[in-house]
Formats: C-alpha cells, structure tokens, sequence
C-alpha cells in the first residue's frame, strides 16, 4: 500500500516538475508508437476493407492467419527483428538497429494484424449492409472500399485506438531492438522495466501512472477529434 | 496545429556527432556508476556513449554480431575466449568489485560465519532453504556455478531457483521469497526494495569480480568506430576515470576499486 502512495507521489512530482527526462522519453513513446500505429493503419484498415469485399478462394486462411498473428508474442517479433537488423542479419547494413525506427518496425509487425482484423470485423457488416446499394449502383472496387473506410470511420478509429493500446504498453520487442538506450531509445515501458530492476518501484509505479494518463488524453483527443461520441448522436 | 505536433514527433531528433555503443553488464548500471561516468566522459572526450544493459552472455553476443563498438564485462573465461576467436581486438582489466551473499536478516542456513563462499552454500544446499539463481549465463550467475562447483555440489531441488533474470529482478525475486542469492555489492547498495533482507556472507577472495573491456574488432567488424574505442579505453584506465571509479560511494560505501593494467600491457 505504501509502494502505491509512493507511485502517485512519484507521478505528481514527475508531471508538476515538467522533469526533462520524462517528457523526453514520453515524446519519444508517442513518437514511435504513433508512427508504429498510423502505418498499421495504412496497411491494415484497406487489408481488412479489402477482405471484407473481395471473395478469394483462400480469404478464410487469411482471416484465421490474421486472427492468430493478433497473439504473436512481442519477444519474439522482437527477436526476429533484431536479427533481421543486427550487422551480422541481412538488413545490417542499414545500421537500424537501437534507433526508434526498428522499434518502430517491431510495432508495425505486431500491431498491423490487430487494425486489420479489427477493420474487416467492421467492414464486414458495413458490407452486408450496403452491399445492394454500392452493387446496384455500379461502383468499382476500389470505390467500394473507400466508401465502407469513409463511413466506418468510427469503428475504423476503434481499430487505430487498440492498436495504440497494443504498441504504447508493449515492452519485449522495443526491449530488444531498441536496447533500453538512455537519451536515445529510452520510452516509458523500457525505463519501467529498468526501475523495476533497480527496485524503485516507487519511481517505477509512477512512470505506469503517466503511461495510462497518457493513453486516456489520446483515446480522448482521437474521439473528440473524431466528434464521436457526442451528446445526441450515437 | 495537430498536424504541426505529427511533424514535430515524426522527425528524427539529431544524433550527435560521436557516439559509441558499448554493452554493459547489468550490475555496471544498476550500481549508478554509469550516471556518474557518461557525463564526465562525453565532457572530456566527446563521445556520446550509448549503454546496452544486457548480462554478459548478450553482451558477448552482441559484440560478437558487431551490433555494438564496444563490451564491458565481468567473466574472464568468456572474455578469453571472446578475445582468442577474434572478435574483440584485446582485453583490458579496468576495475573490480565484490559478490556478496544476501539472505533474509533471521539466516536460516546460519551462512553468516561460515569459513568461505563455498562452506556457506553448503549450508543453503543442506538446509534447503530457497536460493534464487539468475540463470541467464550473466557474469553472476557463471560467478554462482563456478562457486557450487567449488563446494562440490550440484544445486537442484525444488529450493534452488532459477529465475532467468537480471540483477535487480532476481533481487526483487529473493526478496518476494525470502531467498538467498548471490549479488554484486555495487547493484545491492544501490537495490531500493530491499525489506528484512541483508549481506550475510561477504570477503571471501573467491568472491572477487573482475570487470574488463573489450572493443570489438575492426578487421570483423569494419564499421565500428575503433579509434573512438581505444579512446574511451584510455579514459576509463586514465587517472580521471579511474579516480572516478574509486571515488564513487553509497551511504559512505566504496562500491568498485579501480585496478587498470598499465598502458603498456595493451598490445
């Protein structure tokens, strides 16, 4: 009991002294997690549109291999990563690897099957229910695909947000790629995990604390920009 | 305005001119002495050191991949090994430091006056008391198996726990259990959650902790910054480093005492 008073002193005391540490390393955890989610967007909201659309001889496989990727452990995605971006891997060269973009990467891996399925979920009933319409009215595929995104924009969001979810509280794979690098690659799951280690659970709890703070001010910025939500609209 | 806070988050922050990735082991960081040397040495040298805290079996590793400049570790058979297949260029001695055995202050397996290291796991292992083990192939935990080899014995039973864990956390482990484990001295003065738990068994002359660095080798790896390796190698085993080292307390304690090789021993 006295650790979790201890944590919310911490977290007061970190956010009233604007500590220069902290926002550097909470910019940085949005940084990379944001661009990890926008591009999980961009490929898994049109693969899931997609999906729901299109009828293929192996869209079940698809669907359930995309279901199951939702489960891929991040250590492992993390592993797998490091060794593509490790100089002695095939991508050494780039000299990725401990920068935010392979944490980034890490997180596009991870994240991009739970936006996609998300998003087909979602556009699949949208789908049974204009498919008359958008057929009758000739529209082409890709009209159609873009009609289901444009007005499954909400459930869309709902996608985006849980991907943001996944990726801002993962820890094992940017552990690995990113390597927990002080001024560099340091972000809040990482420096949790470190204070945890050095048994300042104190400091440790309060981190936690911004951590969710931080997750509530995007999930709400993202419903008010989205004007979801609303008094008088459902 | 909010594609404004998109920009300013997307954009790369600009690296600084040197840096220098060198692996560390946990207890290196965990101890502070970290916080105390990286500033000094990016003022006096220019280079921006970036630490992987790892244990010593994923610092070899690493260096080994080429994936870091730089290793500083504490196991002197891996290192030997390291420096005979190549992949660092030598192997440096800069500082040393202790284990010690932590243990819940009331000693169930009395270890407090035992005649040695060896004598004092004995006990643990006869009185089967939990003993919380790192088991990852750190420097420790090498350090803990080279000490049961001593003793003669072969720890296993439903007492001896591995935990697969850095420092800290087997630290959080034995304390959660009331355990014994081995600790560096440097990462249990700086351990913040440390309950009824205290060094019960220290001094013993096997329980000493060498810690050497080793840069990684150009002609493996021809993209690391070797010269910016050597140069850190002279701070640290110049007179500012190593009085840095030895000057560094908690609570009045002198945590690591530096034992450099003279400059000339460098090949």
């Amino acid at each position: 009991m006295d650790d979790l008073l201890a944590g919310f002193a911490a977290a007061f005391r970190l956010i009233v002294t604007l500590d220069a540490e902290l926002i550097e390393i909470t910019l940085l955890s949005l940084r990379v997690t944001l661009t990890a989610v926008a591009i999980a967007c961009l490929i898994g909201l049109p693969l899931g549109a997609w999906l729901a659309v299109r009828r293929f001889r192996f869209r079940r496989t698809v669907i359930a291999t995309l279901n199951a990727l939702i489960g891929l452990p991040p250590v492992v995605v993390g592993l797998v990563v490091y060794l593509m971006l490790s100089r002695s891997g095939p991508f050494g060269v780039l000299d990725l690897l401990f920068t935010p973009t392979a944490m980034i990467v890490a997180q596009v891996v991870i994240v991009t099957p739970l936006v996609a399925s998300i998003a087909h979920q979602a556009m699949r009933e949208l789908w049974a229910e204009y498919h008359d319409l958008l057929i009758s009215m000739g529209a082409s595929r890709w009209q159609r695909m873009a009609t289901l995104i444009l007005d499954g924009r909400r459930a869309l969001l709902t996608a985006a947000l849980a991907g943001f979810g996944r990726a801002i509280g993962e820890v094992g794979a940017i552990m690995i790629v990113g390597g927990n690098i002080d001024g560099a690659t340091r972000v809040l799951t990482t420096a949790i995990a470190l204070e945890t280690g050095r048994g300042d659970f104190a400091l440790a709890l309060g981190l936690g604390i911004v951590l969710i703070a931080l997750a509530l001010i995007v999930s709400g910025a993202s419903h008010w920009a989205m004007r979801t939500e609303r008094h008088g609209r459902w | 305005m909010i594609l404004a806070l998109l920009l300013m988050l997307l954009t790369t922050l600009p690296a600084s001119a040197e840096t220098l990735r060198m692996a560390v082991t946990t207890s290196f960081d965990a101890s502070g002495l970290a916080d105390i040397l990286l500033p000094e040495i990016a003022a006096e040298t220019g280079i921006d050191v970036q630490l992987l805290v790892v244990g010593t079996g994923q610092a070899l590793r690493l260096g080994e991949a080429g994936d870091v400049d730089a290793v500083l570790v504490h196991s002197r058979a891996a290192e030997e090994s390291f420096v005979a297949q190549g992949h660092a260029t030598h192997r440096r001695e800069i500082m040393y430091n202790d284990f010690v055995l932590i243990g819940p202050v009331s000693d169930p397996a009395e270890i407090a006056d035992a005649p040695d290291a060896a004598t004092a796991l004995a006990r643990i292992a006869a009185a089967g008391t939990p003993f919380v083990s790192r088991g990852d192939d750190s420097g420790t935990h090498k350090a803990e198996l080279r000490l049961w080899n001593a003793a003669e014995l072969s720890p296993e039973g439903g007492w001896y726990r591995p935990v697969g864990a850095g420092m800290g956390a087997a630290l959080n482990t034995a304390v959660a259990m009331g355990a014994y484990v081995l600790s560096d001295r440097a990462t249990w003065l700086n351990f913040g959650n440390r309950d009824d738990m205290t060094i019960l068994f220290e001094g013993d002359p096997a329980l000493f902790n060498q810690y050497a660095y080793l840069p990684v080798a150009p002609d493996r790896h021809p993209h690391v910054p070797h010269d910016r390796a050597l140069r850190l190698e002279d701070w640290l085993t110049g007179p500012r480093g190593q009085a840095l080292i030895d000057g560094y307390t908690i609570a009045g304690e002198r945590l690591f005492t530096a034992n450099a090789t003279p400059r000339e021993a460098r090949p």
